[in-house]
């Protein structure tokens, strides 16, 4: 048994591998070297010439190329099959996806595929064992698939047992992109299109695309003012749009405050928006359920301000405020200017 | 000939109103004070399936859920609605299912409704946010999949017309039937209840519920066949008990931890102008800010 760990590399609008892809590998490359594994990755699209390098700088063994402009843009069935069979083919034991749309249409067709089990928007994976006292049986080894649910509320570690291999999905910004100091360049493997996809596969037509670049990207500030449902209103969120201003900031958001169209979806900070790590984060009426604080409870400092002196967030801020966000903000703008001149 | 279309929804907890009292004390999570809603993105899909029936006459809508026998009260709101008939999955042996069980079952479900031409689900449950069921199903069912779509842009040459929602943009795509649609939150919002389908639907029953009533309603039962809601056990839908329940979910629960927080060092201050002046001060000093 090979038991490798296996990266499903997302080729970005642009043509490049998807920066959640290089997260995963890098992640993928610690696991594979804890377990004295190999990292095997596969690319599939529609021009791959520069994949290899690319990759390189992340510890990859092998990659696995599907090239075909056919391929290019996603779709889900060529996809999922070139995926399930190469999965089966290369013995992998842990298989990751990012948690994009991508990733999210494709990993579950692959699971049932293969009648494994997925655990969707993990934000940390482990190795660990698993005792199970009734039949005295010691699993090695295993993934714990770590992730909050139930809106947030608890925080469960899953693991799968029996049915391999373990797949799991991982949002973009929960794992570090970082290189590792290596010599070699990876092996790629061409794969023969043909033997993967049928003529069948392409039954679901791309009609139009209309691909508008990101234009609220809140993962690369340094600072964020963030708001949640204690805000209270689109207008008062008026008021960190200001502050953001000020501070050369960006305006996040809880999912609650999304949810009651405070702000875009864009913005919301969270299990099931982005991740950030700022140097500054202000959260403004946000209470700090785990669904939100596992999205930026890695920010360097972290600023609450809420008329409730006991919410949840108090436990994770360095600054709790007490009070409301039309009474505070003003005089953070107000401080700021008389002091930062 | 007709155009039949499944929808898939589910009644979950409503995870965005958790109380201090939502949490037991070993932990797990206390579902009896959760109240029970229409899943959100489920209604997005029914209204989907709505929209399609407005502009042809020969379109049916069923709803296909799975849950505890209390489930058909979504049924009943689907009817209300607008929705034509509603089947319920229920059975003990279906605890414990994640989402590769569920998906099976589903499947089953949906293999010996036999004859469809659109499967729409939400895309994701808010009690699990996994958005996986939909494409395990379509895996299943070995039919093509389109998820996260926000738009029925209608018929060509009979296939239907998608626009989906990705996140740098959107597509349009098309497909022959069967083909399942997963349904975003952006596509639109479900239509009330009409007050004509209330009267008509009202006592739409399963079987376990119609035990529950007395002899007059039977009767009404007999006249008005309309009103029964078909119930489906493990039995009913043949299934493989091994891949049902705990025994048929790759995935197990290790551990819960309710929410507990990492004490971290904090200062408390009420936000007077001195307070925040001080504050600001040392931010600028310490360049965290400017």
């Amino acid at each position: 048994m090979k038991k490798n760990v296996f990266v499903y590399c997302e080729i970005s609008e642009e043509g490049h591998i998807a920066d959640v892809s290089l997260e995963l590998c890098s992640k993928g490359y610690k696991l594979a070297k804890e377990l004295k594994v190999k990292l095997v990755t596969v690319v599939i699209g529609a021009n791959l010439k520069n994949v290899q390098n690319e990759l390189a700088p992340y510890g990859v063994d092998f990659i696995y190329t599907a090239e075909d402009k056919n391929l290019f843009p996603y779709l889900n069935l060529p996809h999922s099959n070139i995926v399930s069979k190469l999965i089966k083919e290369t013995e992998a034991d842990i298989v990751l996806f990012g948690a994009t749309s991508i990733g999210r249409d494709l990993a579950p067709r692959v699971a049932s595929t293969l009648r494994c089990g997925l655990t969707a928007d993990c934000t940390s994976l482990e190795i660990g064992d698993h005792y199970v006292k009734k039949t005295d049986t010691t699993y090695k080894n295993l993934l714990y698939q770590i992730r909050p649910a139930f809106g947030g509320n608890i925080v469960a570690t899953i693991i799968n047992p029996d049915m391999h291999p373990q797949m799991a999905t991982v949002r973009e910004g929960v794992m570090k992109k970082e290189g590792v100091k290596s010599k070699k360049l990876p092996e790629v493997i061409s794969l023969d299109v043909k033997k993967y996809v049928d003529d069948i596969d392409f039954a679901v037509k791309i009609i139009e695309r209309h691909i508008e670049a990101k234009k609220i990207n809140i993962k690369a500030a340094q600072i964020i003012v963030s708001g949640g449902y204690g805000v209270g209103s689109k207008e008062n969120f008026d008021l960190l749009y200001e502050l953001a201003d000020v501070l050369g900031a960006e305006v996040g958001a809880s999912r609650a405050a999304v949810d009651s169209g405070f702000a875009e979806h864009e913005r919301q900070v969270g299990q099931t928006g982005v991740t950030v790590r700022p140097k500054l984060y202000i959260a403004c009426g946000i209470s700090g359920a785990v669904q939100h604080t596992a999205g930026m409870d890695q920010s360097a400092q972290i600023i609450s301000i809420n008329t409730d002196a006991e919410a949840p967030i108090k436990n994770i801020a360095d600054y709790n405020i007490v009070g409301s966000v039309e009474d505070i903000i003003p005089k953070m703008i107000k401080y700021y200017r008389q002091n930062s001149k | 000939m007709s155009f039949k279309i499944i929808v898939l929804a589910k009644q979950v907890p409503d995870t965005r109103n958790v109380g201090k009292d939502a949490m037991k004390s070993d932990g797990t999570v206390n579902r009896a004070v959760l109240p029970a809603i229409f899943n959100p993105e489920d209604l997005n899909a029914l209204e989907f399936a709505l929209r399609i029936k407005d502009q042809r006459e020969d379109v049916e809508i069923t709803i296909l859920t799975m849950g505890p026998p209390r489930a058909a009260e979504i049924i009943r709101e689907s009817m209300y609605r607008g929705a034509d008939k509603g089947i319920l999955i229920t059975d003990r042996k279906f605890a414990g299912s994640d989402t590769l069980a569920t998906s099976y079952a589903i499947s089953l479900a949906i293999q010996k409704i036999k004859d469809y031409d659109l499967v729409l689900a939400g895309r994701q449950a808010i009690d699990g946010d996994t958005a996986q069921v939909g494409p395990q199903v379509a895996e299943k069912l070995n039919i093509p999949q389109i998820t996260y779509a926000e738009e029925f842009l209608g018929f060509n040459k009979g296939n239907i017309q998608i626009k989906r929602r990705l996140e740098q943009g959107v597509e349009v795509l098309e497909s022959a039937s069967p083909v399942l649609v997963t349904v975003h939150s952006s596509a639109y919002p479900c239509r009330v209840r009409n007050a004509m389908r209330v009267m008509k639907y009202k006592y739409a029953k399963t079987d376990i519920e119609l035990q529950e009533l007395n002899e007059d309603y039977i009767e009404l039962f007999e006249s008005r066949p309309y009103l029964k809601i078909q119930q489906w056990s493990v039995d009913d839908l043949k299934a493989d008990i091994s891949l049902l329940g705990l025994s048929g979910s790759p995935t197990k629960v290790k551990k819960i931890e309710s929410v507990v927080f990492t004490q971290k060092e904090s200062k408390t201050i009420q936000g007077s102008d001195a307070e925040i002046n001080k504050l600001m001060k040392s931010l600028i000093s310490s360049h965290v800010l400017g």
